[in-house]
């Protein structure tokens, strides 16, 4: 136990960083700022868009993902499956009511989660001006920290995928094969392939985090289920995205041609 | 028994407690005749709140609900960091909850005795009256006590008390109070009710024909030196126990708002009425900034010894039983580790000057478990003291299952202050004065868990009853900018401020803080001795002289400079260093906190005169180089009867 | 022990600020890390140089005002205040960075000193319950479950120190407005502003420059007093709710 301590310094070299300090005056006491109006502002609210609308995502991702697995059941199947989609209520509805309907809940969805995404990472960036010289993680996941680079690459995946299997114009056999023909194409092409089981875990990894997000977000959350919510988050994107990733797998392999 | 210390003035009394009534009809009668100011008026004055601890930020928040214009104060950033937030034990009020025979007459009377007969009955009696109050304001505001299974609140007993009368919120009870508080300050300045002052300290009073009016102020971030007005002034400031450098209080606790108020003539009570708490964390070396309170509930369990032989260096470990003093089984055996805090902390530094303490420097007391932990089980010991057990672990890197715990007694509470009258007003018309930073309530001692009970009592009930009568003759005509007193003042503080950064001597703040502290621990502290108080009244004036010769302080007068803050808090407790001296050198009798080694019964209790010392001394400030004045308030005891303490 | 200190000088907000090199020699493992500045602030008045700002007040773990970015943690390697933090927890020769807080929030006032006012304008903007002194009932009129008694405790020993900004990617507030949320909100006393106190305090954190949360959850692991998550996920259950009945922040 160290009794005296005359300490001694020396002062080193002085500059390392120079970093702007782009601040007002903490001006005493700090002005009263008028907080925002309105609820659509409110990042709760935004954040609890993105819940939505990402649980409305992820419904139709658990539909899709059973849809795909017809591909099992061979060409004719999996191309009804598809026709089907299309023919739903018909004559009493138009051709592809159903699919529209699907179509515009999942447009609104992804642009209203987009919206609400690039909105709150705007807010985030204005709230540290100025980035630490070190910061070190100490709770935080993987999957928290790549959700928002992680979900612009789902994006661009939606993007590319429609063009791919929906309307064809970006897949190898046109827009004019069946859906069958089309994802054997694809699946068959390593690049492609490639860009997608690269899409399929960053949507893991973003719903892994989104799942547990999400129920804090909508305060179904609490100290008791709170490791129950993580663990299923992570089951659950692992079973989605496992599922998924059996197509590409069971096509280049061969086992299904 | 004439110093020439000190010139005696004319006595004073309070004229404003209704003595004409019973005891337990004065508050109300008190409230009765006072003025009232009506709501239309209320908006037309403004009131100064210096300080938002559990007394300024309770005042503030109620005056501000009632109308004033209430500009608020406070050196820290935000008001809920005022030093009320440490106080851990809890708060008591005599609900009788617990149906123990508990009464406003029985906490009243605890209280009178507890200060050993030094304060004013009147104050006492009202503040156990307004204490069931308290409790139901802030379970109102959201204060989260502690409650039982049933959902009431829970209650424990503290300080020795025949009763449970004490609520508390684990061990943070200052903290929840104090949040509560702040909410409801927050309310009032978000209703635009509270203009509040971040960041600034009160470094003078305005006084404008004989009538407090403002304040000259320092803003702390740009160093601008500015002067507020208001129709009246209320200081609460809190205790000024960092005049020992070294104690429980916050490190910006400071003596300055009040000491320079007594400078422009607000008398000063019982400035050498302190407390020392006897079980905190012994200092571990020079580099020690402050002292950590642990609970003296550990005392319930723990045994507190030294090593029978001066300078016995063994682990204690290794010092056999018979080797061992316990030395308070040893003297009070009837009491043994639990006698009343003053004691314990008396024989702690007792064995310590014997040359037997042990650990750094020698000042420390072994606090064993051992002995508990064979009888109870290290799981049950866990459950009473483990969040304690953590802390002293945290602190000292030691592990107090496997070893004793060190402890050492350390400057808690101020009991001294500002004198005030029943209205809480000084002796300076239309400055008032609440909570630890005026003399009221306590006494020679303060008990457990009474000064939040104050603080509080002062800050939402008493206050802004009493304040009425003094205002209904308000609003006060304007005192215009450039009126003399204002330039005088504000001319005085840069003075001051310039004159600090001029200096640039060899020796920084914090040295003379520490050796200031030093001495006044030596000679005021825990034991004081007429031979040692006037070597401390011979050192104190050339560390003055030092000081004001020699001091370096970084910086410039511009921009955010703590150490210049430092400095003006420094050079205030120096002088409050002298006349607590002079106070405690005057006082020729021990009681509570005040232990003189001449005054003692053959079994070494204190011993009070109260033939010659049953009286506030109130010191009156004369220019430097003059002596204080002294002005006596006599105390009668008309319902509790003046009796020796006994602890046998 | 030997340290080098990297710790961040900012003379005023206006001014650039830089990281500036320190070494210290004899350092006790017994001192605290604020006694270890202590020392080298003393060191540098009697050197002539300018000493470095830092907040700090009860020096015990209660009052909130210690706040240092240590290493890259808010409040250091110990879940705990920097006044609380010893430097038994550093070894010999290590270099430490010391940063402010950094939030558009806590704009900088000097060195290491930030402001935190925000934090009090949320208190201010909903913050409380409305109970004007003198108007309490009894304090034993509506008992209170021990449960929500101690859950809403658990929430009310925030400190408003800041750490759960400072560490929180987003720079989110979420942490502490929660905290004070849920501690109203249990209690029955709470009940009448429930709706209202959760829309305004978001809002105006809102526009206090702090970001949005994604529930992250580094504020709670670096929390001293250990708030936890459960905090924000009831708050973000009021807010839904207030807002579905219709609660609109006043302007
Ligand atoms: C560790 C500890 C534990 C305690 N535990 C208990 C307990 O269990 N029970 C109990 O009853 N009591 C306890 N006490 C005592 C009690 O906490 C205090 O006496 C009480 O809180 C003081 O409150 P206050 O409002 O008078 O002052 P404070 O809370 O000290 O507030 C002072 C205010 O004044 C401001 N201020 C000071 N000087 C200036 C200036 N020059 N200019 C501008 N502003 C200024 C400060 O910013 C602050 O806002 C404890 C004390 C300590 C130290
Ligand atoms: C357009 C591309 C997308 C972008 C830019 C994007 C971005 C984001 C961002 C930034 C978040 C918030 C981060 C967080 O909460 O930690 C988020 C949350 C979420 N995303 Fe996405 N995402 C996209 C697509 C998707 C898709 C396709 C799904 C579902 C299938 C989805 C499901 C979710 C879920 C469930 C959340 C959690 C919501 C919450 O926290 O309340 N996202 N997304
Ligand atoms: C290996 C993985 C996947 C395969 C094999 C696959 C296959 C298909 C096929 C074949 C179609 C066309 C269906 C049709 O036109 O009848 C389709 C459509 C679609 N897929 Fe996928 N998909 C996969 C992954 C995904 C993912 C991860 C997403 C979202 C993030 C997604 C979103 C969509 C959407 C939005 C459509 C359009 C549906 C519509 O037109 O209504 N798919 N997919
Ligand atoms: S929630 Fe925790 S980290 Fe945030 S201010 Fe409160 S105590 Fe500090
Ligand atoms: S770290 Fe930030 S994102 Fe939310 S959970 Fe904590 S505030
Ligand atoms: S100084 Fe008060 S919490 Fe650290």
């Amino acid at each position: 136990m160290g009794l005296t301590c005359a300490s001694s310094y020396r002062v080193l070299v002085a500059t390392v960083t120079t970093q702007q300090a782009g601040q007002s005056a903490g001006a005493n006491p700090g002005p009263k700022r008028d907080p925002k109006t309105g609820r659509f502002g409110s990042s709760v609210f935004k954040k609890a868009v993105m819940a939505v609308t990402g649980i409305i995502m992820i419904l139709f991702l658990i539909a899709h993902m059973i849809g795909n697995l017809h591909v099992f059941q061979g060409a004719a199947s999996f191309n009804d499956y598809s026709e089907w989609l299309r023919q739903v209520g018909e004559p009493a509805l138009p051709p592809r009511t159903l699919l529209t309907v699907i179509e515009i809940v999942l447009l609104v969805s992804v642009l209203a989660h987009g919206w609400a995404a690039v909105s709150l990472w705007r807010q985030a960036k204005r709230a540290r001006p100025i980035a630490y010289q070190t910061k070190k993680r100490v709770q935080q996941s993987y999957a928290s920290r790549t959700m928002r680079w992680g979900g612009v690459i789902v994006g661009l995946f939606i993007i590319y995928h429609l063009l791919d299997l929906t309307f064809g114009v970006a897949n190898i056999d046109g827009p004019d094969a069946t859906p069958y023909d089309r994802l054997i194409a694809s699946m068959s092409n390593p690049v492609v392939v490639f860009f997608y089981v690269l899409s399929l875990l960053a949507l893991g990894f973003h719903l892994r985090h989104g799942v547990w997000s999400a129920t804090q977000t909508l305060g179904q959350s609490n100290k008791r289920r709170e490791r129950a919510v993580n663990v299923f988050a992570t089951a659950f994107a692992v079973v989605l995205i496992g599922g998924y990733l059996v197509i590409p797998f069971v096509v280049l392999t061969g086992i299904v041609a | 028994m004439a110093l020439e210390l000190f010139l005696e003035g004319d006595p004073i009394a309070d004229t404003k407690a209704p003595t004409d009534v019973p005891i337990g009809e004065r508050w109300s009668e008190r409230k009765f005749r006072g003025k009232l100011v009506n709501p239309a008026n209320r908006r037309k004055m403004t009131i100064i709140v210096v300080g938002t601890g559990l007394a300024g930020g309770a005042a503030a928040a109620t005056l501000a609900e009632a109308g004033y214009k209430v500009k608020s104060f406070w050196f820290q950033d935000s008001p809920r960091r005022a030093h009320s937030i440490a106080a851990q034990g809890g708060i008591n009020a005599a609900k009788n909850y617990r149906n123990d025979g508990d009464s406003v007459h029985r906490l009243f009377y605890d209280t009178v005795k507890g200060g050993d007969f030094r304060s004013r009955e009147d104050n006492v009696h009202r503040l156990a009256e307004i204490s069931t109050q308290i409790i139901d304001q802030c379970v109102a505001q959201g204060v989260p006590f502690a409650r039982e299974y049933g959902g009431l609140l829970d209650n424990r007993s503290f300080g020795g008390a025949q009763v449970s009368r004490t609520f508390y919120a684990r061990g943070q009870t200052g903290q929840q109070l104090l949040i509560g508080a702040y909410q409801a300050f927050e309310r009032q300045v978000a209703a635009g009710n509270i203009e509040t002052h971040s960041r600034t300290e009160m470094l003078d009073l305005v006084v404008v024909d004989g009538k407090a009016r403002g304040i000259v102020v320092r803003d702390l971030v740009t160093g601008e030196v500015t002067t507020h007005v208001a129709d009246v002034v209320v200081l609460g400031t809190g205790g000024y126990s960092n005049v020992y450098y070294l104690s429980t209080n916050a490190k910006g606790s400071n003596t300055t708002a009040i000491w320079r108020a007594h400078k422009r003539g607000a008398y000063f009570a019982n400035p050498c009425y302190t407390q020392i708490h006897p079980t905190c964390i012994p200092v571990s070396g020079d580099y020690q900034s402050k002292l950590t309170l642990m609970s003296e509930s550990l005392r319930n369990d723990g045994r507190v010894w030294v090593p029978k032989e001066r300078g016995d260096s063994r682990p204690p470990q290794d010092i056999p039983e018979d080797e061992r003093d316990y030395y308070l089984e040893r003297k009070y055996p009837a009491f043994g580790n639990l006698v009343p805090r003053d004691i314990a902390s008396r024989q702690a530094k007792n064995v310590c000057d014997e040359g037997r303490g042990v650990g750094p420097g020698g000042l420390g007391v072994y606090l064993d478990f051992a002995e508990a932990i064979e009888r109870l089980g290290r799981k049950a010991v866990e459950a009473k003291y483990g969040n304690l057990f953590d802390m002293y672990a945290r602190i000292t890197g030691e592990d107090p299952y496997s070893a004793p715990m060190r402890i050492y007694p350390a400057v808690h509470y101020t009991m001294g202050g500002l004198w005030v009258d029943y209205d809480l007003q000084s002796t300076i018309p239309g400055l008032f004065v609440i909570g630890e930073a005026n003399f009221s309530d306590h006494g020679a001692n303060r008990l457990g868990a009474s000064a939040l009970m104050q603080g509080l009592s002062d800050g939402y009930f008493v206050l802004p009853n009493t304040i009425t009568d003094y205002l209904s003759a308000g609003p006060f005509e304007k005192v215009p900018a450039d009126h003399p007193a204002i330039v005088e003042a504000e001319e005085g503080v840069k003075a001051q401020v310039e004159k600090f950064l001029s200096i640039n001597g060899t020796r920084t703040v914090a040295s003379f803080h520490r050796e200031l502290g030093r001495l006044v621990w030596d000679y005021c502290g825990m034991e004081r001795t007429a031979e040692g108080l006037r070597k401390a009244l011979d050192r104190i004036p050339e560390i003055r002289k030092e000081f004001w010769t020699n001091v370096k302080v970084a910086g410039d007068a511009h921009t955010f400079n703590q150490n210049l803050e430092h400095a003006a808090r420094v050079a205030d407790f120096i002088e409050l260093a002298e006349l607590m001296c002079i106070d405690a050198l005057h006082r020729e009798e021990s009681c509570g906190g005040h232990f003189r080694a001449e005054s003692q019964t053959p079994e070494g209790e204190a011993l009070r005169n109260d033939e010659e010392f049953a009286y506030v001394a109130a010191w009156g400030w004369t220019p430097e180089g003059e002596p204080p004045v002294l002005h006596r308030e006599a105390l009668e005891y008309e319902y509790v009867h003046l009796a020796q303490r006994s602890y046998k | 022990m030997q340290l080098t200190l990297r710790v961040w000088r900012q003379p005023s907000p206006q001014v650039k600020g830089k990281m500036a090199n320190y070494h210290l020699t004899d350092v006790s493992e017994d001192m605290s890390f604020l006694e270890m500045l202590d020392v080298l602030n003393e060191q540098l008045i009697l050197d002539g140089e300018d000493p470095i700002a830092f907040d700090h007040d009860c020096r015990e773990g209660i009052c909130g005002s210690c706040g240092l970015m240590i290493n890259g943690i808010a409040h250091g390697p110990e879940q705990t205040t920097t006044c609380q933090l010893h430097m038994r927890s550093f070894s010999d020769g290590d270099t430490i960075d010391i940063e402010p807080w950094r939030s558009g929030g806590f704009p900088v006032v000097k060195d290491l000193v930030v402001d935190r006012s925000a934090f009090d304008r949320i208190i201010s903007a909903g913050g409380f319950i409305s109970a004007p002194t003198g108007t309490a009932p009894d304090a034993h009129a509506t008992p209170v479950p021990k449960v929500d008694a101690d859950a809403a405790f658990d929430a009310a020993t925030c400190i408003g120190c800041g750490a759960c900004v400072a560490a929180c990617p987003n720079g989110s507030a979420m942490l502490f407005t929660a905290a004070k949320v849920t501690h109203l909100g249990l209690l029955p006393q709470g009940q009448p502003e429930r709706d209202s106190r959760v829309v305004r305090m978001i809002a105006q954190q809102d526009a206090e420059d702090f970001g949005g949360c994604t529930n992250i959850g580094e504020c709670s692991a670096v929390c001293p007093k250990g708030i936890s998550m459960e905090t924000i996920s009831r708050l973000n259950h009021d807010l839904l709710g207030a807002l579905r009945a219709g609660a609109v922040p006043a302007s």
